[in-house]
């Protein structure tokens, strides 16, 4: 692919008295597309996010964002992106102009192409009525949109955006994603982490699965699907006794690609389900294991990624839902 | 220079924003130091404390340099509260991926916990002034009172941002603040004078700034210029010292926190 390259990680570690954040890590983002960090918490997204925006210096290893080195060149890095950090970053005590306003100093725009700015921001996020509200009077949802028309205020090449709709309502999470596309139909070039298999499912071009502090699978959703080649029947089984037996029967039928054994059943990865279905049936039947429950699928994200982690997002979830 | 002028402005303009805001926390700070030590302190003590040893005419104009000086201290060890704040919610994260100067946001606290500061001793004189304490040494004396305040605020307020920036939790900040805050009062010159106090107490006294701050000021609002210059002279050279020491050591916590 000879397209435009927007930001270039090689070899990046970084390290704590303790313990590794990330290490090893190279990855492209080609200009114009929307670049997903996916992983569970403590994955190594953040870090790598944080790294970008200049943030934090590497331990070893290098960014460049444009062409322009994260620590050598920051100053020059920061006039290039906005960023939308994950907490509601927000002085509560300001209202929704007086952000942007502060913002516009230290970008040092002048008051005239500020307010200019400011205004079609304001538009864009639907909050020019409560533009001189105090910020504390805000809904989750609006401080988020807060939170963008910040990041797009110095108007970047690109957009960083730290787990943009976490422990958001549906509604505003929609909404979110309809600002993400616009604004990549306007060029910009945007990466973002998330935790949400939907999320990254839907709105990146491609993506990089984070575990551990490295890149496990990277490419577009749809590639990592067909990545893993085949479809996927899972199969529950009424006594849990018999599932090593009827791994080991599955396991030599050509039919089957893989089979592995979950702690309900087997999760059995298929070429084509008519040669496949039959033939499970068929050894389950024989073998006298009653079947309580049969799937099957095209390959989802959390399919990719437990293929690739050895255990599944969700897992890690729920805690990441209280706010 | 004049992007960095701009950065600065902006950024001290949010701070006096958030405080006029806070109207409550805003009249409690103003209003605390005058209240609680000032006017309840001042005529507590004042049959109680013995003239002979004050060496003043009344307990308040005794307690006047010691409450200036203590107000100093507090605001200037309360000086990094905001930052905390910012550090904890992401705000300061945002700052930090704007192409500002990094010492903007440092500056832009210690203009803002200067002048507010400065308002303070202006009103704490203006008080004294309602009981009868008039400054010997006149406009130019307070002049040279203030100077002497932002001398000890600028050391006492990057101790303050560089404990914001260290700590793991605002509880720590908190107590580390509550920890040192009266300590430094009591063992200082501000209620006693140092020859009154007990004499580990009077050497301990000594090694603290604040109490050289007091000398200087005291003798500004009680004695007049022959007295007051010696210990101002004294006290600018304590102080850079302090505001030396300080500033070296919260620069390193700075960079190492700001990048």
């Amino acid at each position: 692919m000879d397209r435009a390259i927007a930001i270039q990680v090689s070899r990046l570690t970084k390290a704590y008295d303790k313990h590794t954040a990330v290490s090893d890590l190279s990855f492209e983002v080609y200009a114009g597309e929307i670049f997903g960090l996916l992983g569970p918490n403590g994955a190594g997204k953040s870090t790598t996010l944080r790294t970008l925006i200049t943030l934090l210096t590497p331990t070893s290893g290098t960014a460049s964002i444009l062409g322009h080195d994260t620590v050598r060149e920051a100053d020059v890095v920061r006039r290039l992106i906005g960023y939308v950090p994950q907490e509601r970053a927000i002085d509560r005590f300001l209202t929704g102009r007086e952000h942007l306003e502060l913002l516009g100093a230290l970008y040092h725009l002048s008051k005239a192409e500020a307010a200019k700015r400011i205004a079609e921001l304001l538009k864009l996020v639907e909050l020019e009525e409560a533009a001189d509200r105090a910020a504390k009077t805000y809904s989750g949802g609006m401080k988020r949109k807060l939170d963008i028309a910040c990041g797009l205020l110095p108007d970047p090449k690109i957009l960083f955006l730290d787990e943009p709709t976490l422990g958001l309502d549906v509604q505003s999470r929609l909404r979110i994603w309809d600002y993400v596309r616009m604004l990549k139909e306007r060029g910009m070039t945007i990466v973002m982490t998330t935790n949400y298999l939907d999320e990254a499912d839907q709105l990146c071009d491609r993506l990089a699965i984070i575990d551990k502090g490295s890149i496990k699978a990277l490419g577009s959703p749809v590639e990592l699907k067909i990545g893993l080649g085949g479809d996927i029947v899972s199969l529950t089984l009424k006594d849990p006794g018999k599932i090593p037996t009827l791994v080991s029967a599955l396991t030599k039928q050509p039919a089957m690609r893989a089979v592995k054994a979950t702690a309900t059943g087997l999760d059995i990865r298929v070429e084509s389900p008519e040669k496949a279905l039959p033939a499970i049936l068929e050894s389950a039947n024989r073998l006298d294991c009653q079947l309580e429950f049969i799937e099957y699928h095209r390959p989802r994200l959390d399919d990719v990624f437990i293929a690739h982690t050895g255990r599944s997002m969700k897992d890690e979830l729920p805690k990441e839902h209280v706010e | 220079m004049s992007e960095y002028w701009q950065e600065i402005s902006a950024l001290t303009m949010r701070w006096v924003r958030r405080l006029s805001r806070e109207k409550f926390s805003m009249l409690f700070t103003l209003v605390q130091p005058m209240l609680f030590w000032l006017i309840f302190f001042g005529n507590l003590f004042q049959r109680a404390a013995d003239m002979q040893i004050t060496q003043a005419p009344n307990y308040i104009s005794f307690l006047a340099a010691g409450v200036v000086v203590m107000t100093v201290l507090n605001n200037g060890l309360a000086g990094g509260v905001d930052l905390l704040f910012d550090k904890e919610n992401g705000f300061l994260e945002r700052l930090m991926t704007t192409p500002i100067h990094r010492s903007s946001v440092i500056l832009s606290r210690f203009i803002f916990v200067m002048t507010i500061t400065s308002l303070q001793v202006l009103v704490i004189l203006g008080v004294s002034f309602l009981f009868g304490v008039e400054p010997a040494t006149g406009l130019l004396g307070i002049a040279t009172i203030l100077m002497i305040g932002m001398l000890f605020g600028v050391g006492l307020t990057a101790i303050s941002m560089a404990m914001a920036f260290s700590v793991k939790s605002h509880g720590d900040f908190f107590s580390v603040l509550g920890f040192l805050s009266l300590p430094m009062i009591f063992l200082s010159s501000a209620l006693v004078p140092l020859s009154a106090m007990p004499m580990w107490m009077g050497v301990l006294a000594r090694f603290n700034p604040m109490t050289w701050a007091i000398d200087a000021v005291r003798p500004l609002i009680l004695s007049g210029w022959t007295e007051a210059l010696p210990h101002v002279g004294m006290v600018v050279i304590v102080m850079v010292i302090f505001d030396a020491l300080c500033l070296y050591g919260s620069a390193k916590v700075f960079r190492r926190a700001m990048g």
